[in-house]
């Protein structure tokens, strides 16, 4: 999985490509954990992403949990598969989809 | 038929994939259903990996299968580790709000839902589970 970080200011956009699986996972987290601190606008912006498993849920989970005392956050450009992905799981109502 | 027998490790999960992948291409497989087995793999290869041997490590089979006339490729994952059947865990309440969600559970609750068919039995020591997509 690739990452591409954008930081103007407060707002900072990552730009995931890929895959987040069991493997990635672990990589948007470390990236998450040092780059939230400040923050107040996350946008992660999924439109290169390929899919979704439940370890790359686990870190949306904990983005938007850390995003809730500290700002936004908001998840655009998400494939079909990864919406409805969303949807079974429940994640669209915990989760600011664009 | 395709088979590959990988130890059962995390890091193989992308063999396992890649391994798949491959077959399923030969079958013209459109690609979000093979993404959502790929999202399987993930699950399950994962879990395997990381609970069926807690003493040590084992291997696991995979294997790939495909009947034409059903369109409808499986997927069986054979290992020799804890038993464990994964389709009698309890769904997670995906109902509950971002303060009590809990861990655990989705990974087989995703895969169930973008299934068309899964089946677990034990035999001569051995997990086998089976998932059906058809493609």
């Amino acid at each position: 999985m690739n990452i591409e970080s954008n930081k103007n200011g407060n707002a900072l956009t990552l730009a995931l490509e890929g895959r987040l699986d069991t493997i990635t996972a672990p990589q948007l987290e470390a990236t998450l954990k040092t780059a939230l601190p400040g923050v107040e606008a996350l946008v992660l912006d999924l439109g290169k992403l390929e899919y979704i498993s439940s370890a790359g849920l686990r870190v949306l989970l904990t983005a938007q949990k850390t995003m809730n005392k500290q700002g936004t956050m908001k998840v655009k450009n998400a494939n079909e598969m990864i919406l409805e992905i969303f949807e079974v799981t429940g994640f669209s109502d915990i989760l600011t989809i664009e | 038929m395709k088979e590959l027998t990988v130890q059962a490790a995390l890091e193989n999960i992308p063999v396992v994939t890649a391994a798949m992948d491959e077959f399923l291409e030969a079958l013209d497989c459109p690609l979000k259903a093979q993404m959502q087995l790929d999202v399987a793999v993930d699950e399950l290869f994962g879990n395997i990996a990381q609970y069926a041997y807690p003493d040590g490590t084992g291997s696991v089979t995979v294997r790939f299968d495909h009947d034409e006339a059903a369109r409808m490729v499986s997927v069986t994952f054979v290992d020799s580790g804890v038993p464990f059947d994964p389709l009698k865990q309890r769904d997670p309440d995906v109902s509950l709000s971002i303060d009590d969600r809990k861990e655990g559970g989705l990974g087989i609750f995703m895969v169930k839902k973008t299934m068309d068919h899964m089946v677990y039995r034990h035999e001569d020591g051995c997990n086998l589970l089976t998932i059906y997509k058809r493609i």
